[in-house]
């Protein structure tokens, strides 16, 4: 009887042994998993090229980030959807990525449509995301407090333009824009800082995103007399629009705003039909040494090529760095994956990225605020054959 | 004055285009009853095919043309005989769904084969304009006019003045009939697949050193090209020509002088408004063919 007790007692203080280091092997097993951040960008479609080089640079700061040991002891991983340029494929991939893929946090969706669209799934699930290309104002403006936007919205890039409209020697202007969100608050934006410079705007004319043809928003351009068109879309139609306007004998001074013109492909795919054109860019990969991190922008330039990644999505890829380091830093900061404490530690981020200082101020309707960080913003040139600081800003 | 100059010959020039890519699914979707929703990835097939040549094999650009076209040919004809032969009996939305099918494989080969950035297609031609009182235009474009106008003459040709050309008619208005005179119909068909994804092939080829090559390119095509022979009747080669050239129009006229925002939907209200008067397009006749 006794013998059976002390069996029985045995088997019972095994077990609870076997299932004490079954626990401590669940915790290491946890700090093992690795903290997943899910990337939302258009991989197919219209603006591909965009969202894939912003995958690459994304995955140089996962690369770079674990061969520093992760955070929290932990290796980054990257959970990628593709928008396929589609605002609809945003929602339901940012809905993917919480529901099924439990991500804490998202970077996307490149365009202001896309994010747009996925904005109110954030906001439902309580999941923040850090906006890494769309420049559209009220992506900040809507009072979403679950968006931290590291790239500049139109009003920025305008205000980074202002004090160059003189040198640039502008009188009147034409816009030139895509048909979505960032498209019509870039003309906006522009348009304001022109009348509030006292100076004209004439006309305002959109492109579809799809549209290879523009020939009629050249000929009406055309006929107006100003003396500027600002264009804003990606590079595809930039490159149609730039060699459209040569076969009419377009003579503007040309400015691409929202840093999506890719000046090096401009040159290789445009030609002459580039030259002398402008280019508000966030990154100068031409020169990487005048970025406010020297440094960092050199090491992440060389280590672009050493992927063997095209040099002309250098402008776009830098993005996909600065969103990752950003919710990687918080994710330290908050000392836990857990939505709701990333979001909280992303206020607290102040880290410099290949762009410069990563910051987010408030912004947008009292107590809903949106982050919104102050990026550095550069205009560079295409002259004979290659990307040049513009002489008026060459030191 | 010139503005509108310029407007009417943009128009001109790129309904020119249109009608090339409504020519080649006017046979598919009006004569042999395929809502070929894979028509523009055989033009942006051409394209790519057109660019292969160039980059790849150094050709001469006009022999890249011909290869181009000859691709069209080719895939539009083992497409037919492979996915389409076996599904004749079958109901046009069966068809409809295999087309949807490829268009989709093929979209996708094209991304992975090539990777989502535009490939720009060097042409021989000069870049500067030529310059008639207000109006200018491009050299590439004036070839590509006069070689869309060679297209679609010929195809006229061959349909209304050949011995395959009446074979295809008499096969499309009653194929019984047809097959006891001793048409090989079902040659017939994969032909006619052929020549219509070949004409696509053709536009993607043209247009692509005017535009950019990229992997969805075929998308907006394929939109275009069924507005252009919904609007100038089923199967019909002189409707698709004036419909394409109307929509040209319309759209440049739209975005120059109503607003460049809606420029595709005042294509789609003239579409509307010539449905409304003559619900059979443009030109529709009792009998479909020619």
């Amino acid at each position: 009887m006794l013998k059976r007790c002390f069996t029985t007692t045995l088997a019972l203080g095994v077990a609870a042994a076997l299932l004490g280091s079954l626990g401590a092997g669940l915790d290491v097993a946890r700090a093992q998993t690795p903290v997943r951040i899910g990337v939302i960008e258009p991989l197919s479609g219209p603006v591909a090229a965009s969202g894939n080089y912003i995958r690459m640079g994304a995955e140089i700061a996962r690369d770079w980030l674990n061969a520093k040991g992760g955070v929290l002891g932990r290796k980054i991983e990257l959970v990628i959807e593709d928008n396929k340029s589609d605002p609809k494929e945003a929602a339901s991939a940012a809905e993917k990525l919480i529901v099924r893929d439990k991500v804490p946090a998202i970077m996307g969706a490149w365009g202001s449509s896309m994010t747009l669209a996925a904005m109110p799934k954030l906001e439902e699930y309580g999941v923040p995301m850090v906006v890494e290309t769309s420049s559209a104002a009220s992506i900040t403006k809507r009072g979403n407090p679950w968006i931290f936007r590291i790239s500049p919205p139109s009003e920025m890039e305008a205000i980074g333009l202002e004090r160059y409209v003189d040198k640039l020697g502008i009188k009147k202007a034409d816009f030139l824009a895509v048909n979505t969100d960032w498209g019509r608050g870039s003309i906006q934006a522009f348009g304001d800082l022109l009348k509030k410079k006292g100076l004209q705007v004439g006309a305002a004319e959109y492109m579809e995103q799809s549209a290879t043809d523009m020939n009629a928003q050249i000929t009406k351009i055309k006929a107006s007399n100003a003396d500027t068109l600002f264009l804003t879309t990606a590079v595809e139609q930039i490159t149609l629009v730039l060699k459209q306007g040569q076969e009419q004998r377009l003579t503007r001074k040309i400015i691409t705003t929202g840093g999506s013109s890719s000046p090096t492909q401009l040159v290789k795919q445009a030609g002459a039909a580039a030259e002398g054109t402008y280019h508000i860019v966030f990154f100068m990969p031409w020169f990487p040494e005048s970025m406010p991190d020297g440094k960092l922008a050199k090491a992440f330039v060389d280590e672009w090529a050493k992927r063997g990644h095209p040099f002309e999505g250098l402008t776009e890829g830098f993005r996909g760095h600065d969103g990752v380091v950003t919710i990687a830093e918080s994710v330290k900061i908050a000392g836990k994956d857990d939505p709701k404490a990333i979001r909280d530690a992303l206020w607290r981020v102040n880290i410099t990225g290949v762009n410069g200082p990563i910051h987010f101020e408030k912004d947008g309707p009292a107590g809903k605020e949106s982050g919104q960080s102050k990026p550095s913003i550069f205009i560079v040139q295409i002259r004979d054959g290659k990307v040049a600081l513009p002489e008026f800003a060459a030191k | 004055m010139d503005e509108l100059l310029q407007h009417l010959v943009n128009g001109l020039v790129l309904g020119g285009t249109y009608a090339l890519l409504g020519i080649g699914l006017t046979l598919i979707f009006g004569l042999m009853n395929v809502v070929n929703f894979a028509h523009g990835e055989f033009y942006a097939l051409g394209a790519y095919a057109t660019f292969a040549g160039l980059t790849w094999t150094k050709m001469n650009f006009f022999a890249a043309l011909g290869l181009a076209i000859l691709c069209g040919i080719l895939v539009g004809a083992r497409t037919e005989r492979v996915l389409r032969r076996p599904l004749r009996g079958e109901t046009i939305d069966t068809v409809m769904l295999v087309m949807i099918g490829v268009w989709i494989a093929m979209q996708n080969g094209e991304l992975l084969l090539w990777g989502g950035v535009a490939k720009s297609i060097p042409h021989p031609f000069p870049t500067a304009p030529l310059t008639v009182g207000g109006v200018s235009l491009a050299p590439l474009r004036v070839f590509v006019l006069g070689a869309v106008v060679l297209l679609i003459a010929g195809t006229h040709l061959l349909i209304q003045h050949t011995r395959l050309g009446r074979a295809m008619r008499s096969t499309f208005q009653d194929a019984d009939t047809a097959a006891l005179m001793g048409v090989r119909i079902r040659r017939i068909h994969t032909t006619t697949f052929a020549i219509g994804s070949g004409l696509a092939a053709a536009a993607g080829a043209l247009l692509g050193p005017i535009f950019i090559a990229y992997p969805s390119m075929g998308d907006l095509a394929s939109l275009k090209a069924f507005s252009v022979v919904i609007l100038g009747g089923l199967g019909n080669i002189g409707g698709a020509t004036v419909g394409g050239i109307v929509l040209g129009i319309a759209e440049e006229l739209g975005a120059g002088y109503v607003s460049s925002g809606y420029r595709d939907a005042v294509g789609f209200v003239i579409i509307i408004a010539v449905l409304l008067v003559r619900p059979a397009g443009l030109f529709s006749r009792a009998e479909r063919i020619g």
